[in-house]
C-alpha cells in the first residue's frame, strides 16, 4: 500500500471586492456604470445639491431670528411677512418657545416644568444604562416620578399650587408617554402570559381585552375616557381629565404591546420551557429567568417600533383638549400677528419629536446587538 | 426478572414504580398498561422503534407529560395534581434531552447555578463551586464563562448533564442524549454517562447505543407500540430475544450499524 503525504493547502485571505480601486473606483463601479446609471446618478446628485442649497438658504441664510415690538408692545412681524417663502421666520420660536414648551403653565413658574423635563430625560438616560439595571432602579423611578408630581402640582414646600388644567407642552407629552409605557409594558407582559394560561377564565379575559381595545381607534377611546366616562361617575366625583386620558393610553398601548410580547413567547422552542420545568423552577422563576429574558430580546425591534408609535400618538390627546406639545405649538400661532408661520413651528416641534424617537431607535439598535451577542459564535 | 438483577449487583428499595400506567393523546393510546419498577441505583436502558412511547414514558416520570390512568410513584411520592409533590419530585429527578435545551442567554456557569440557587436556595458562591466541580467532572471547566452557542454539540450535552447533576438528583433521566450528535462526539457523552453510572446513580436512559447498554445497564426494556414487550439483562435481551417484535427491531438496528 503506498502512502501519499498530503501537505495542507495554505489558508488564503478572501479576495477583496470592496474598495478594490479606492473610493474613486467604488464610485465608478457602483454609480457610474453604464449610461443609464450615470444619468440617474447625475440627476439625483443635482436634485440633492439644489434642495440642500435652497433649504440652507431658507433655514439659515435668509432667516429672521428676532423681530422688534410695535408701539402696542406686540411683535411686529412685517419683516417676516416680506421674506415669506424665501427665509424662515424663526422669530416665532424665539418669541413663543416658552409657550410651546410649557403651554399655559404660569409664566414665572416655568422653571418647574423645565426641571421636570430635565428629570425625565435624566431618568431615561439612567434607565438606559445596563449597569444601573438593578432593583434600586425601581426606587429611582418612584422617587423621580414623585418629585415630578410635586414640581408640577406644587402646593407644598412653598411652591404655589398649579391645577392640572394649566399644565401644558412638553411635560404633558413626556408624562403621557412615560407613565403610559411604564404601566402599559408590565400590563402587556401579564396579558401576554395570561393569553397562554391554562386557566380558561384568565385566558378569555386577556383575549377579550386585547381584541376589544385593538378593535377601537385610540381617538374614540380618548373620547370615551373624556366624555362618556364621567357620565357613569356619581355626582360630585370628578377624576382628573389627564388621568383619564392617561388610563386610556395605558390600556391602548397595553393591548398592542401584549401582542408583540406574545409573539416573542411563541417563538421560543418548547424545550426551553421543559428544561426549566425539569430543573424544578416554579412558574414565575421559569418565566422570569428563562422565558421572558429570551422572548423580550427577540422582539426588541417591534417593541421599540410600538414605543415610538405611542410616543407620537400621545399627541392625539389634543382632540380632548389636553395641552400637549403639539397642541401648545398650534395654540402658539393663533394670535393674528403670528398666523401664517405654522411651518416654522411644526418643523421645530417635529424636530423635538424626532430627537426623542431617533434616540429610542438608536438605543434599541445598540441594545439589540448587545443583548443578542450570545447568539453569535 | 428480579433474580437476574440482584445477581449482578445489590440494589436498594424501589426508586420508581409505574403501576398500570395508561396515556392517550386524543384517541391515540400511547402508553398501554405499563408496569415497571426500578430500584435505587439501578441502571435501565429503554429501547424500541421510533414512536413506541419511550419519550412519553420517561417524561411522565417527571410529569412533563401527564398520565391518565394508573400510578407513578417516584422516590416514595405519588405523582398527582398536587403542585407541592410535583416540585419535590422535580428537585430529585434530573433530565437530559436529545436537543440539550441549554439556556442560550445564560453562560455555562449560570446554566448550572440557576436551579441550585433558586430551587435549592443554595448560596451563590457555594452553587458556583459545585457547578465548577461538576463541569470539571464532565471535563469542560474552561468553558464556564462561554455561552452555549459557542460550544460543540458534545460539549453542550455534557454541560446539560452537569446542569442536571448540580441539583444533586437521586434519579437521572436521559432521552436519546446522543441522537442529535455527530458521530465523533457520541463517545465523549457516553463516557460521561458511564462515569455517572459508576457513581451508583439511578438512571433511566432511552438510547439505541447497544455498547453502552451492555456496558452499564442492569436491565434493558424493549418497548413497542406503547407496551413494555420484553425486559431483561442486556446479554439475555440482545442475545436471546423472546418475541418477533424484538427480533425484528434488533435486526433493524444491527443493519443500521
Ligand atoms: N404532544 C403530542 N401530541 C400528540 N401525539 C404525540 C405527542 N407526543 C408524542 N406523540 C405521539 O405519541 C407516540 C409516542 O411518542 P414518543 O413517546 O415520542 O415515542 P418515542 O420517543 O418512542 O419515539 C408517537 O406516535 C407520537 O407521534
Ligand atoms: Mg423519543
Amino acid at each position: 500500500m503506498s502512502v501519499t503525504t498530503h501537505t495542507p493547502s495554505p489558508a488564503l485571505p478572501p479576495p477583496s471586492r470592496l474598495m478594490a480601486g479606492g473610493p474613486l473606483g467604488w464610485v465608478k463601479a457602483n454609480l457610474l456604470n453604464g449610461v443609464f446609471n450615470s444619468m440617474i446618478t447625475l440627476l439625483l446628485a443635482y436634485l440633492l445639491v439644489r434642495y440642500t442649497i435652497s433649504f440652507v438658504d431658507w433655514a439659515f441664510l435668509n432667516a429672521i431670528w428676532q423681530v422688534p415690538n410695535d408701539r402696542f408692545g406686540r411683535a411686529d412681524t412685517s419683516s417676516c411677512r416680506d421674506i415669506k417663502g424665501i427665509g424662515a421666520c424663526w422669530a416665532v420660536i424665539t418669541e413663543k418657545h416658552r409657550f410651546i414648551l410649557f403651554g399655559t403653565y404660569p409664566y414665572e413658574e416655568h422653571w418647574r416644568p423645565a426641571i421636570v423635563c430635565v428629570l425625565f430625560i435624566a431618568l431615561y438616560i439612567v434607565s438606559a444604562m445596563r449597569r444601573f439595571w438593578r432593583k434600586e432602579l425601581v426606587l429611582v423611578w418612584a422617587v423621580t416620578l414623585t418629585a415630578i408630581g410635586l414640581l408640577m402640582w406644587g402646593g407644598v414646600f412653598g411652591l404655589s399650587y398649579v391645577p392640572q388644567e394649566r399644565w401644558g407642552g412638553l411635560p404633558i407629552t413626556l408624562i403621557l408617554a412615560t407613565f403610559g409605557l411604564a404601566f402599559a409594558f408590565p400590563l402587556a407582559i401579564m396579558v401576554a402570559l395570561g393569553r397562554r394560561s391554562r386557566l380558561p377564565a384568565i385566558k378569555a379575559l386577556c383575549v377579550v381585552y386585547v381584541e376589544l381595545i385593538r378593535g377601537v381607534p385610540l381617538i374614540s377611546l380618548l373620547f370615551m375616557a373624556s366624555v362618556m366616562f364621567p357620565l357613569f361617575l356619581p355626582e360630585g366625583l370628578n377624576i382628573d381629565k389627564l388621568l383619564r386620558a392617561q388610563v386610556a393610553i395605558i390600556l391602548f398601548a397595553g393591548a398592542y404591546l401584549a401582542e408583540v410580547v406574545r409573539a416573542g413567547l411563541q417563538s421560543l422552542p418548547k424545550g426551553q420551557y421543559e428544561a426549566a420545568e425539569a430543573l424544578g423552577l416554579s412558574y414565575w422563576q421559569k418565566t422570569g429567568f428563562i422565558i421572558l429574558p429570551q422572548a423580550l430580546r427577540l422582539v426588541i425591534p417591534p417593541l421599540v417600533n410600538t414605543f415610538i408609535g405611542f410616543f407620537k400618538d400621545t399627541s392625539l390627546v389634543l382632540i380632548i383638549g389636553i395641552f400637549d406639545l403639539l397642541t401648545a405649538a398650534k395654540t402658539a400661532i393663533i394670535e393674528p400677528q403670528w398666523q401664517g408661520f405654522a411651518v416654522e413651528v411644526y418643523v421645530t416641534v417635529g424636530l423635538i419629536y424626532f430627537i426623542f424617537c431617533f434616540a429610542m431607535s438608536k438605543y434599541s439598535a445598540g441594545l439589540e446587538a448587545e443583548l443578542n451577542k450570545h447568539r453569535k459564535r | 426478572m428480579s433474580a437476574a438483577l440482584s445477581s449482578s449487583r445489590h440494589l436498594g428499595k424501589p426508586a420508581i414504580q409505574l403501576l398500570g400506567v395508561n396515556k392517550w393523546y386524543g384517541q391515540m393510546h400511547v402508553l398501554r398498561n405499563i408496569n415497571l419498577e426500578i430500584a435505587e441505583g439501578e441502571r435501565v436502558v429503554v429501547c424500541g422503534p421510533s414512536g413506541s412511547g419511550k419519550s412519553t414514558m420517561i417524561r411522565c416520570i417527571n410529569r412533563l407529560e401527564e398520565h391518565q390512568q394508573g400510578q407513578i410513584i417516584v422516590d416514595g411520592i405519588e405523582l398527582s395534581d398536587d403542585l407541592k409533590s410535583l416540585d419535590a419530585i422535580r428537585r430529585e429527578v434530573g433530565m437530559v434531552f436529545q436537543s440539550f435545551n441549554l439556556f442560550p442567554h445564560l453562560t455555562i456557569l449560570e446554566n448550572c447555578t440557576l436551579a441550585p440557587i433558586w430551587v435549592r436556595k443554595m448560596p451563590k458562591k457555594e452553587a458556583e463551586e459545585l457547578a465548577m466541580e461538576y463541569l470539571t467532572r464532565v471535563r469542560i471547566p474552561e468553558q464556564a464563562n462561554k455561552y452555549p452557542g459557542q460550544l460543540s454539540g458534545g460539549q453542550q450535552q455534557r454541560v446539560a448533564i452537569a446542569r442536571a447533576l448540580c441539583m444533586k438528583p437521586k434519579i437521572m433521566l436521559f432521552d436519546e442524549p446522543t441522537s442529535a450528535l455527530d458521530p465523533e462526539m457520541i463517545k465523549e457523552v457516553l463516557d460521561t454517562m458511564v462515569m455517572l453510572a459508576d457513581t451508583g446513580m439511578t438512571m433511566i436512559c432511552v438510547t439505541h447505543e447497544m455498547g453502552f447498554a451492555r456496558q452499564v445497564a442492569d436491565r434493558v426494556v424493549f418497548m413497542d407500540r406503547g407496551e413494555v414487550v420484553e425486559s431483561n439483562t442486556p446479554n439475555e435481551l440482545f442475545g436471546n430475544p423472546q418475541t418477533d417484535r424484538l427480533k425484528l427491531f434488533l435486526s433493524q438496528i444491527l443493519r443500521g450499524h
